[in-house]
């Protein structure tokens, strides 16, 4: 079967606008990808990792600089007016919209350029407007939505269109738990409805990547680290178990990593409380007792501990170097 | 096929242009930006016209002028329309990047777009040009019209400023800069060189050279004639020598000029808008704002 995506090579560069002022910027080095029809896959990267660049590319905003992508199995170079006939793209965290539209409006104009019977159209409005709590916002123009009911709307917006194929730049980006959820469940319901479509998201919540995603790819800095299953993914960093404490009093966090079996080792530091929080990847756990010694030996206090499986916050943090804070 | 969903666009761009420039929420403010903005500017030029000339309004310069300025309105209005436009989509909607990735053709949702921009302003022109004549006198008679040149004068000439105005919103496109300074430009050499309020024969010989391949010099010319004949014909041929620079000019000539230009230009603004597309895609500049 044709893959809903796939890149070949695929790299971006952007060039600084006068040649002295800074250095180009590579936002996709070299990427290799598969998204098969029927996924709902996530990027799951820090800022700055290229996940913006890549959906942008995908859907016909942005060329690359060099190497292939292709969407529904078509050029987005030379195929591009194809390519918009099947798939739509949402960004989170923006506030667009035609401010003296209502809602429904708005979502209908919208439609209308994807060639929707109105009538089709605005029951499907109706429909999703519902399945989001936003009925009541129908007929409310889009400048007094706030900004959790505008991107909600460009979600629906995303979906009304009937794309093949749907482009999520972080749609939860911003939104309080419940909306987030509907976000998530609509979906997730959407595929289940519609079994060969495809949904490609970003993301910066492990949680939504990992209860959400079929699969995920893991970039950084341009280049896609591990691209596989929530599961294998966490598997991958098997061996490892996390070890958490929140101590007091510490007075030289950074001395703690050197410890055996310590695979990687994040402290952040609560100021208020005078708290630190220590958090080990351990390969193994024969240097436990030794950092808990040290630890104490520093006259610090441990107000709490924890030893937890892998999650995939492990795993990015084992892969990037790097926390998603 | 594709210009079915072409019209299509058309008439969505259109209704969605329709809804934010006739606010009808606040139908105050539309009267008042519809109808007594125009007004009121042209009143600042008869204001000056008077009293530079002692409050002579029965001469047929008088009507020269107050025609020009109420016409200049227009492809002021138009230059800038499309323009805005593709601003107003990206900076102040955000939409830009939305309506850029819909399967529809960019050119024809910005023709929509303008064009309930330009309806409006055709319509402040006529009430211009009628208060011109209900109360300044201006020699407008309707007797005396020649509507077969107004027909042809309106249906080129406002052809030939769209597409012109196409043109540089294309350039819009490509800067994700306000190209207002470039329209700002173009409107300032049409103002002074296109016969507007005084005619090309005030200008150095040099100026007039340039006049005389301007569309819009023509337009106005067309467009006066078919209006007020007997006042262009006094201008252009009672005096020793022709005022208005083009007296030998037949109207057929005017309307090929004017019918050649709109050719031109609206092959200049596609080849615009295709390029600024591939430059935008390729710099990634579609969802850009001036604030970056
Ligand atoms: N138009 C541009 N011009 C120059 N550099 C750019 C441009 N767009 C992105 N970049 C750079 O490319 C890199 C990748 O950016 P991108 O927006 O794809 O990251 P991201 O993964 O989406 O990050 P975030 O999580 O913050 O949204 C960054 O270093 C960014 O500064
Ligand atoms: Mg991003």
């Amino acid at each position: 079967m044709e893959a809903a995506v796939e890149t070949k090579s695929l790299s971006r560069v952007f060039e600084p606008k006068k040649k002295k002022e800074g250095k180009s910027v590579t936002a996709l080095d070299s990427v290799d990808l598969r998204i098969e029809g029927g996924e709902l896959f996530g990027l799951l990267g820090p800022n700055g990792a290229g996940k913006t660049t890549l959906l942008k590319i995908l859907s016909t905003l942005l060329l690359p600089t060099s190497g292939k992508a292709y969407v529904a199995g078509l050029d987005v170079e030379s195929q591009f007016s194809a390519i918009r006939q099947k798939i739509n793209m949402v960004s989170g965290g923006e506030i667009s919209g035609y401010g003296l539209l209502t809602v429904k409006e708005n979502l209908w104009m919208f439609s209308q350029f994807y060639g929707i019977k109105s009538k089709v159209a605005l029951q499907r409005i109706d429909e999703m407007l519902k399945d989001f709590g936003l009925s009541e916002k129908k007929d409310a123009k889009v400048r007094t939505l706030s900004t959790g009911e505008r991107q909600k709307m460009n979600v629906i917006r995303g979906f009304i269109t009937d794309p093949d194929i749907i482009f999520l730049d972080e749609p939860t980006l911003g939104l309080d738990v419940n909306a987030s959820r509907v976000i998530r469940s609509y979906m997730i319901d959407w595929l289940k409805d519609h079994p060969t479509k495809t949904v490609v998201l970003t993301t910066h919540y492990m949680v939504e990547a990992d209860e959400l995603c079929d699969r995920i790819a893991i970039i950084d800095n341009g280049r896609i680290l591990a691209c596989d299953t929530p599961e294998r993914l966490k598997k991958m960093v098997k061996m490892n178990t996390t070890l958490s404490m929140d101590v007091t009093r510490l007075k030289d966090a950074a001395v703690l990593g050197s410890f055996s079996g310590v695979e990687n080792f994040t402290f952040t530091e609560d100021g208020d409380k005078g708290l630190t929080r220590l958090r080990f990847v351990m390969r193994d756990e024969s240097g436990v007792s030794d950092i808990i010694s040290a630890v104490l030996s520093q006259g610090s206090r441990i107000e709490s501990l924890q030893k937890t499986e892998p999650t995939l916050e492990d795993v990015f943090i084992k892969m990037v170097g790097k926390g998603l804070e | 096929m594709a210009v079915m969903n072409d019209l299509r666009t058309m008439k969505n761009a259109a209704w969605l242009g329709w809804q934010m420039e006739a606010n009808w929420a606040d139908p105050f403010l539309f009267a008042t930006y519809s109808i007594v903005k125009p007004i009121s500017a042209t009143l600042i030029l008869v204001f000056m016209y008077m009293v530079v000339t002692g409050g002579n309004t029965d001469n047929p310069y008088f009507s020269y002028m107050f025609v020009g300025n109420a016409l200049y309105m227009y492809v002021a209005e138009v230059l800038f329309g499309v323009t805005w436009v593709i601003h107003d989509d990206r900076e102040h909607y955000m939409t830009l990047k939305q309506v850029y990735i819909a399967p529809i053709n960019f050119y024809a949702y910005i023709l929509g777009r303008s064009a309930i921009k330009i309806a409006i302003t055709t319509a402040g022109v006529i009430i211009t040009l009628v208060f011109g004549v209900l109360v300044l006198g201006v020699d407008i008679f309707l007797d005396d019209v020649d509507w077969l040149l107004l027909l042809g004068s309106v249906v080129l000439g406002m052809g030939c400023i769209c597409v012109l105005g196409l043109a540089l919103g294309g350039i819009t496109f490509l800067t994700a800069r306000h190209s207002i300074g470039i329209n700002e430009g173009v409107a300032g050499v049409f103002y002074v060189m296109s016969g507007i309020i005084f005619p090309i024969t005030a200008l150095p010989a040099w100026a007039q050279s340039i006049s005389k391949v301007l569309p819009i010099t023509y337009w106005m010319d067309s467009m006066r004639r078919a209006v007020m004949p007997d006042a262009m014909a006094e201008l252009s041929t009672a005096a020793a020598t022709d005022v208005t620079g083009l007296g030998g000019v037949s109207d057929l000539y005017i309307m090929v000029y004017l019918a050649i230009s709109t050719a031109v230009f609206f092959a200049l603004s596609l080849g615009v808008f295709r390029f600024a597309d591939g430059v935008a895609r390729r710099k990634g500049k579609i969802d850009w704002t001036t604030a970056y």
